[in-house]
C-alpha cells in the first residue's frame, strides 16, 4: 500500500512527533531534565497538529484558525496568569476541556459517517460510544473536580440516597444505548442519549467525593481523557491521536497508583468510599468527652522558636491559600540567623497534590537541601524541639496510625506528635479537607495559633526580631 | 479480523508498555508537573477536532467541530504553558544550589 505524497508527509511528521513525546515524557520524570522534556513534547504537538493541516479531509481553514486563536489565547493568557496556588484546579479544568473535546469529536464524526458512508462499522461505533461517554464523564467530572478546589463548590463529600443506585442506573443505560448504536439500531439518538447521560454521570461521580481525594481523581481524569482521545483515533483512523492517547492513558493510570499508594487509598476506596461520610458518625462518638485546646500567642510561639536547636516546619494547603510562602522562607532565614536548624517536612499529598508543596516552597527560593521527604524526617521527630504546621491538617492527624475506625486509617503521616512540642499555625478550628477530627490539636504538646497562616507568620518574625 | 485491527492492538500494546515504562521511576516532586504534562499532551485530540471542523458541512457539525476546537486548543497551550510555570521553578532551584 504507497501512500500519496501529502499522506507520506503526514505519517512520517506524526512518527517524529510520537518520538518526540515519549522522549520528552522520559526527560520529564527526572528534575534536571524536566523543563526540556515539557518543551519537547510540546514542539511534537505542535508539529502533529501543523501537519493536519495538510489533510486532504480539510478544505476550509477560518474556522480553525479562528478557534484556535480563541482557545489557544485563552489557555496561554489563563496558564500565565494563574496563581501558584491555584495550579492544582487549573490542570483539573484544562483537563475537562480536552475530555469536552473528545467527546464533541467522537459525535461529530458519527454524525458524518452515519450521514456519508452508512452503515456505521461496529468497530468504529464502539470507539465512538467509548469516546463519547469517557470524554463527556471527564469534562463534567474535571468541571466538578475543579470548583470543589477552587471552593466554588464545598470541598465536602455531597451525598444524597440511593446514589450508588442512580451511578449504576445510569452507567447500564450508556451500556445498554452503546449496545444499540454498536448493532446499528440505535443511530443518532442514541449516541445523544450515551453524551447526555454521561455528562449527568461524571458530575454524579465526582461530587460524593471528598476534596482530600481530589489530586487523585484529576489524575483519574486526566488518564481518562487520554483513552477518550484514543478512541477519537481509533474513529479517524489517526495514528498519532492513538500513540498519544494510549500514552497518556497509561502513563496516568500508573501516576495515579503511585499518588493513591502514597495516600494508602485505592481506587475503588477513592470513587465510592465517600471520603468524610464515616467520619461524622467517629466525630459524633467522640462529642461526649470534652476536649480542650490550647491556644498560644505570636510572642510567646517566638520564644520556643528562637531557643529550640531544631525546628521542623511542615507546610500544608493552609500555606498555598494565604500564600505564605515568602512570609515562612523569611523566618526560616531569622531563625537560622540565630543558629537554629531548620528543616522543612514535606508529606508526599501536602496540599492539595502531590509535589505541590516542593513547586510552592521553590517560589519561594527556599533551598533545596532543606526541603527533607517524610521517610527522611519520620525518625527524627523524637529529637526534634519544636515542630511549626502550617496549614497542614490530615497528613499529621496521628489517628492515622492510632485510630482503626478513623477513614484516613492506615495512611502514612508525618509523625510530628512525638516532638518535644507541637504549634499548629491554622484558621480556625474547623476540619481538613477529609473533613474529619484531628487528634493531633488536643495532644499535652500542642499548642495552636490561630489565624492567617501568611499573617501569622509576619507576626512570628516580627517578634523574633525582638526577642 | 483485518490486518489493520491487528496492527491497531499492537500499537496499543506497545504504547501500553511504553506510557507505563518511561515515568515509572519517576520522584514524588515531579507527580504535579508531570501529571500536567500529561494533560497537555492529552490536548493532542485538537488534532482530531481540526480535522472534523476543516471537513465540516453541516451547520451543526460546524457548532460542533468550531466548540471542540476551542476547547482543544485552550487544553494544548494552557497545559504546556501551565507546566513550564511548574518546571520553571525547578530550574532556579537548580542554580542555587549550584552557587
Amino acid at each position: 500500500m504507497t501512500l500519496a505524497p501529502v499522506e507520506s508527509i503526514i505519517e512520517v511528521t506524526y512518527l517524529v512527533a510520537a518520538v518526540l513525546l515519549i522522549v520528552g515524557l522520559k526527560r520529564l520524570s527526572s528534575p534536571a531534565t524536566a523543563r526540556s522534556g515539557n518543551r519537547l513534547a510540546a514542539v511534537g504537538v505542535l508539529l502533529a497538529l501543523l501537519v493536519t493541516l495538510l489533510d486532504q479531509g480539510v478544505v476550509s481553514y477560518a474556522g480553525i484558525i479562528i478557534g484556535v486563536i480563541i482557545g489557544g489565547g485563552i489557555g496561554i493568557v489563563a496558564g500565565r496568569k494563574v496563581q501558584m496556588t491555584a495550579m492544582p484546579q487549573m490542570v483539573g479544568l484544562l483537563n475537562g476541556l480536552g475530555g469536552g473535546t473528545a467527546a464533541l469529536v467522537s459525535l461529530a464524526e458519527y454524525m458524518r459517517l452515519a450521514r456519508d458512508a452508512p452503515p456505521v462499522g461496529p468497530g468504529e461505533s464502539l470507539s465512538v460510544a467509548l469516546g463519547t461517554a469517557i470524554g463527556a464523564v471527564s469534562f463534567t467530572g474535571s468541571i466538578i473536580a475543579f470548583a470543589k478546589l477552587q471552593e466554588l463548590l464545598s470541598g465536602k463529600p455531597h451525598q444524597f440516597p440511593m446514589q450508588r443506585i442512580l451511578n449504576l442506573a445510569f452507567a447500564v443505560a450508556i451500556g445498554v444505548l452503546a449496545l444499540l448504536l454498536i448493532t446499528g439500531t440505535g443511530g443518532m439518538p442514541a449516541l445523544w442519549g450515551i453524551f447526555v447521560l454521561a455528562l449527568a454521570l461524571g458530575a454524579l461521580l465526582v461530587l460524593p467525593i471528598g476534596g482530600g481525594d481530589m489530586p487523585v481523581v484529576i489524575s483519574t481524569l486526566n488518564a481518562l481523557t487520554g483513552m477518550a482521545a484514543a478512541f477519537t483515533g481509533f474513529v479517524l483512523h489517526n495514528q498519532m491521536l492513538v500513540v498519544a492517547g494510549i500514552l497518556v492513558g497509561a502513563s496516568g493510570t500508573l501516576l495515579t497508583i503511585l499518588m493513591g499508594r502514597a495516600m494508602n487509598r485505592s481506587l475503588a476506596n477513592v470513587m465510592f468510599g465517600a471520603f468524610g461520610a464515616t467520619s461524622t458518625a467517629a466525630a459524633g462518638a467522640e462529642g461526649g468527652i470534652p476536649r480542650t485546646v490550647r491556644q498560644t500567642t505570636a510572642e510567646d510561639t517566638a520564644i520556643a522558636l528562637a531557643y529550640a536547636r531544631n525546628v521542623v516546619i511542615v507546610p500544608g494547603y493552609g500555606l498555598a491559600v494565604a500564600e505564605g510562602q515568602h512570609a515562612v522562607r523569611e523566618l526560616s532565614q531569622e531563625l537560622e540567623k540565630r543558629g537554629v536548624d531548620v528543616k522543612f517536612a514535606i508529606h508526599p499529598v501536602a496540599g492539595r497534590m502531590p509535589g505541590h508543596m516542593n513547586v510552592l516552597l521553590a517560589e519561594a527560593n527556599i533551598p533545596y537541601d532543606q526541603l527533607l521527604e517524610m521517610e527522611q524526617v519520620n525518625g527524627n521527630f523524637g529529637n526534634t524541639d519544636v515542630v511549626l504546621v502550617v496549614g497542614a491538617n490530615d497528613v499529621v492527624n496521628p489517628a492515622a496510625r492510632e485510630d482503626p475506625t478513623s477513614p484516613i486509617y492506615g495512611m502514612p503521616i508525618l509523625d510530628v506528635d512525638k516532638a518535644r512540642n507541637v504549634i499548629v499555625l491554622k484558621r480556625s478550628m474547623g476540619h481538613g479537607f477529609a473533613g474529619i477530627d484531628n487528634a493531633l490539636f488536643y495532644r499535652d504538646r500542642t499548642r495552636m495559633l490561630f489565624g492567617d497562616a501568611k499573617r501569622s507568620l509576619t507576626e512570628l518574625v516580627e517578634a523574633l526580631k525582638t526577642v | 479480523m483485518t490486518r489493520e485491527i491487528i496492527l491497531a492492538i499492537y500499537v496499543v500494546i506497545l504504547a501500553i508498555f511504553t506510557g507505563y515504562e518511561v515515568i515509572s521511576r519517576v520522584p514524588s516532586i515531579l507527580h504535579t508537573p508531570l501529571m500536567s504534562a500529561t494533560n497537555a499532551i492529552h490536548g493532542i485530540v485538537l488534532l482530531g477536532a481540526i480535522i472534523v471542523l476543516g471537513a465540516a458541512d453541516t451547520t451543526l457539525l460546524r457548532v460542533l467541530g468550531f466548540v471542540a476546537v476551542v476547547l482543544g486548543a485552550a487544553n494544548v497551550f494552557g497545559g504546556f504553558v501551565v507546566t513550564d510555570r511548574m518546571l520553571e521553578m525547578f530550574k532556579k532551584k537548580a542554580k542555587e544550589e549550584v552557587k
